[in-house]
């Protein structure tokens, strides 16, 4: 694969990041222009806008069969990158929506800005194929997600929240940087398929490249929140508004497994694949059995999901550590159906928190009494987490524990059933009290949904069970995505 | 192209309950009907399969072949034969009864009768699947359910210890054989899930032996074997009358049935060598329930032992790997589905008028609900086995093949038959005649006329297939048969 030089279609390559930024320069313009009361309609206009940007971007920039490297080897423009960018915008727009009528969020332009700007990052982060590139995609994304995190002022556990994740998300990304500069420094090379290619020859010592990619690992499993660098995950989720908290566990966890993957497979296979396998199998283990046994004792919904947020990169990195066509396919089905079914959960929690103004576990009795939809779709959502069928958790559940098996890791598979399990029960915990206990205080009260949220969830659940039973599709772009990736494998 | 009947039957029952969800909360009498009307065309559909099963010619009928995922060869292939045809019948059957059963639940009835039929699609899917991967994808659907009928519906006192306690082995023993399931699948690298292909896959004997226990062990959970069989009384108790019904008749043969298709199907050197293991549990089974459900005070928990009592008769059936064995295995799951259903809908027939289940307390209901006293001795005679009736039919060739195969454990075996001859005498003598006590002499009124409906069908099901084995016995033993070519003539 060579470098091309300039070309006018390099441009549709980009197509998305170009209209995410005028759509940047609309809601900033209107921001300025419209009076505080019409500025909860911006989140109309994002969340428009993003679903105009996935139809124009899937019409005309569809990457070819043949990946491209463009604009002088910095992105690579294959089908990988496309549809992780399809997923973020998917992600943001669904956001937006559940932002609009969240207090000190909806009405705020500067919120939109940096989610869309955020997305931006990720969008990068998903075609990137050079260390440079690689690094500011990553720095893009984490900046505005920081100050999102904190972006309830008043709110004590908001700054926090913020505070934490930027000093924990500095160091990290620290870490990856000098990880970074250590591989220039022995291969002289920044893009990543020429310094794939020289590991593939031979060129490059292997064990100071393996050292480097542990530093590198570093900054990745800080993004995708997995032991040992899960720990600001549950902090920041408590604190964050939970519309962010939701992108956050979602759109950015996505993106993390989205660098993580193209690095592996481009770099690092199949040369030094003996070299990670084993590190991210313990990882692995260790992300699913700590998240899902400290999931179990949690009163806050949203320290709850925050837990299982980890433990479900820790299904994940079995995909990975089993690396073939079907484990990276599975690997990419089950973050689509994580994306939509996560998301659902925290914009219920959202929706919840909005009226009742708790995120305790115990407030959530009585709830399928006051409003059976929301319920149902609580229902739909967990039951999706915890890898039920018919909806999509289980469906990517299968398939990520068949690559392990296919591969001979049935003691990974083994104990990712077994993790699955104590993930059932506290899932179940919480539909328990959703469904049975009564309040007595709270049976009347009218639980109200906005418009926007409603949306979103009709969306994601309908997602969830088209996703779980007609999974042909989503298999067939998951594959396609996997070839791309895979394909100097 | 013929009428999709198979798939009629297995989605009507979620579509309905989908619609259901649709209907306004408080629009209870709809909700009701729309259930009925739901139950009586799933019930009248697999009575029709079940009528219109050409029994001379066997095998696979009422085939449907659709692809689901080309990448992985998953298929939905659904297909009746006489092993399954009859389970299906009994489905309908119980889905049917259990409406009518649960016609006066009034706390959430649209969210009880949607959550019961998304449980029926699921043992629907099952008992017909010809494909792995379908049959894991309707196992679970048929699973969770039950947690929130259990909980949200079921007897206070233990609902929730009982429903968590259910789901979770249930749970875990369907991802261990999913495990097991997916081993098979990559063992045989012809990239399929369906079962006749894995059939005729020529697995290794040492991989038969070594999957064969995670298979068969992680389906007959839910068939209530010995050890894991502790689930299974907590859960019936707790359970409201028609998911008790539900779980009793129909989901522990789905565990049954679920071991024998996949694990000795697909497996069947794993069977052979493992045989005299699953003999030794189900002989545990068998006597063991009967004795603790004799020694029961509360009538619910009886009748939960003596299905893991009876539940243990099937596993001594497949364990035999015989002609007799295995026919009579399948009959008795029907069997034991119909008379189950019975009981535990006589129990709550008699729980929502006296509120207490302690078997001391109770006496002379004969008086007040004939009709309910007639059903239950029908259903002990059954229970016992007596000729006549679908009981003997289906427990005489069980030990029948036991006797060929272990004489010893025929004879164990079948002190059962004395051990529930001696507690279903006590229930009848202590709840239907005797004194009744003063407390209940007012308050207690007949059963409705839909109860009577209910029993009068599972009593009369129950006499015909006593009466006319032919109805049922050479369809089940043609069925019987493909399952023993597979043994290879063992």
């Amino acid at each position: 694969m060579t470098i091309e030089s300039f070309e006018p279609t390099m441009l549709l390559a980009i197509l998305p990041e170009i209209l995410l930024l005028v759509l940047i320069g609309f809601v900033l313009a209107l921001d300025a222009v419209w009076k505080p009361e019409q500025r909860r309609a911006l989140g109309w206009l994002t969340a428009g806008g993003l679903a105009l940007i996935m139809v124009l971007a899937l019409a005309v920039s569809r990457p070819s069969e043949d990946p491209r490297l463009v604009w002088g080897g910095m992105l690579r423009h294959d089908w990988f990158g496309f549809a992780f960018k399809m997923l973020f915008l998917f992600g943001a727009a669904i956001t937006a929506l559940f932002a609009m009528d969240a207090e000190e969020l909806g009405k705020r332009g500067e919120f939109y800005v940096l989610m869309l700007v955020s997305t931006l990052g990720m969008n990068l982060m998903a075609s990137a194929s050079d260390l440079i590139m690689l690094y500011l995609a990553i720095e893009t994304t984490s900046i505005p997600l920081y100050v999102l995190s904190g972006f309830m002022r008043h709110d004590d556990h908001s700054t926090e929240a913020g505070f934490k994740y930027m000093l924990f998300g500095a160091a990290a990304s620290a870490v990856m940087l000098y990880g970074l500069t250590l591989l220039y420094g022995f291969a002289g090379d920044t893009s990543f398929y020429s310094l794939g290619l020289a590991m593939h020859n031979a060129e490059l010592p292997l064990l100071p490249i393996v050292g480097s990619l542990v530093l590198i690992l570093v900054g990745f499993a800080f993004k995708i929140s997995a032991v040992p660098l899960h720990f600001w995950a549950p902090d920041v989720y408590e604190g964050a508004p939970t519309p962010v908290a939701g992108f956050l566990s979602t759109a950015s966890k996505a993106a993390g497994f989205a660098v993580l993957l193209r690095v592996l497979l481009s770099i690092f296979t199949p040369v030094a694949l003996p070299s990670w396998t084993g590190l991210l199998a313990v990882v692995a283990v260790m992300t699913m059995t700590l998240g899902n046994a400290l999931a179990l004792f949690q009163k806050n919904i949203k320290r709850l999901l925050a837990y299982s947020s980890i433990a479900h990169a820790g299904y994940i990195l079995i995909g990975i550590v089993a690396i073939s066509r079907l484990a990276v396919t599975g690997v990419v089905f089950y973050l689509i159906a994580y994306l939509i079914t996560n998301l659902a959960a925290f914009g219920i929690v959202a929706t919840f928190w909005r009226v009742v103004g708790s995120d305790q576990i115990a407030d959530y009795a009585g709830m399928s009494r006051r409003k059976p939809w929301l319920a149902m779709a609580m229902l739909v959502a967990f039951l999706s987490l915890a890898g039920m069928p018919p909806l999509a958790g289980f469906v990517a559940k299968v398939f990520v524990f068949a690559a392990a098996v296919q591969a001979d890791y049935i003691w990974l598979a083994v104990v990712g059933v077994l993790n699955s399990i104590v993930g059932l029960y506290y899932y179940l915990t919480v539909l328990k009290v959703v469904y049975l206990y009564r309040s007595e205080e709270t049976e009347g009260l009218p639980l109200p949904i906005s418009r926007p949220s409603a949306i979103a969830l009709t969306v994601l659940t309908l997602g969830i069970l088209l996703v779980g039973t007609l999974f042909g599709p989503w298999f067939s772009l998951a594959e396609q995505v996997a070839k791309a990736v895979l394909r100097n494998y | 192209m013929q009428f999709p009947v198979l798939s009629v039957i297995v989605l009507s029952p979620i579509i309905a309950g989908l619609l259901i969800l649709l209907i306004p909360a408080n629009r209870k009498t709809e909700i009701r009907m729309a259930a009925l009307a739901a139950a009586t065309l799933a019930m009248l559909l697999s009575a029709w399969v079940y009528f219109s099963y050409d029994v001379q010619q066997g095998g696979y009928q009422f085939i449907e072949h659709y692809t689901w995922l080309r990448q992985m060869g998953i298929s939905y292939i659904v297909a009746v034969d006489g092993m399954n045809a009859p389970l299906v019948l009994l489905t309908g059957v119980v889905m049917f009864t259990g409406v009518l059963i649960s016609w006066g639940l009034d706390d959430r009835p649209r969210e009880f009768f949607a959550f019961l039929f998304i449980l029926a699609s699921g043992v629907f899917g099952v008992f017909v699947a010809q494909d792995l991967f379908m049959l894991f994808f309707f196992y679970e659907i048929a699973v969770f359910p039950m947690y929130l009928l259990i909980s949200i519906w079921g007897w206070v006192q233990t609902r929730e210890y009982a429903a968590m306690k259910l789901t979770l082995y249930l749970f875990i023993g369907s991802v261990v054989a999913l495990i097991g399931g997916l081993a098979m699948y990559f063992e045989a690298g012809m990239v399929s899930f369906s079962m006749w292909d894995l059939a005729r896959a020529g697995f290794s004997t040492e991989f038969q032996i070594f999957w064969f226990p995670f298979v068969f062990l992680g389906f007959a959970v839910l068939g209530g074997i010995f050890p894991f069989h502790n689930w299974s009384p907590d859960g019936h108790v707790a359970a409201p009358t028609a998911v008790s019904m539900f779980h009793a008749g129909v989901l522990m043969k789905l565990g049954a049935f679920a071991a024998l298709r996949v694990g000795i199907m697909l497996l069947p050197e794993g069977a052979q060598f493992w045989k005299i293991g699953i003999m030794a549990l189900a002989l545990v089974n068998v006597v063991y329930g009967a004795f603790i459900a004799m020694v029961q005070t509360d009538f619910k928990y009886v009748i939960g032992f003596s299905s893991v009592s009876h539940m243990g008769l099937v596993m001594l059936g497949f364990s035999t790997l015989t002609p007799e064995g295995l026919t009579g295995a399948g009959l008795q799951m029907f069997s034991h589905g119909v008379m189950t259903a019975l009981f535990f809908a006589v129990v709550g027939m008699v729980y929502d008028r006296a509120h207490t289940r302690e078997i001391n307390a109770l006496g002379g209901f004969s008086k007040k609900m004939p009709w309910v006293a007639v059903a239950f001795i029908v259903g002990g005679l059954v229970s016992m086995g007596m000729p006549g009736l679908s009981g003997f039919v289906a427990e005489f060739p069980i030990f029948m093949g036991v006797w060929r195969v272990r004489p010893l454990v025929a004879i164990v075996a079948a002190i059962s038959i004395v051990i529930t001859a001696s507690y279903i005498i006590r229930i009848i003598g202590r709840v239907f005649f005797g004194k009744m006590p003063e407390e209940f002499e007012h308050h207690i009124g007949d059963v409705t006329a839909l109860d009577k409906l209910a029993l009068v069908l599972l009593c009369a099901i129950m006499i015909t297939i006593g009466v006319y084995p032919a109805i049922m016995a050479p369809m089940v033993s043609s069925g019987v048969e493909s399952i023993l070519r597979l043994l290879g003539g063992a």
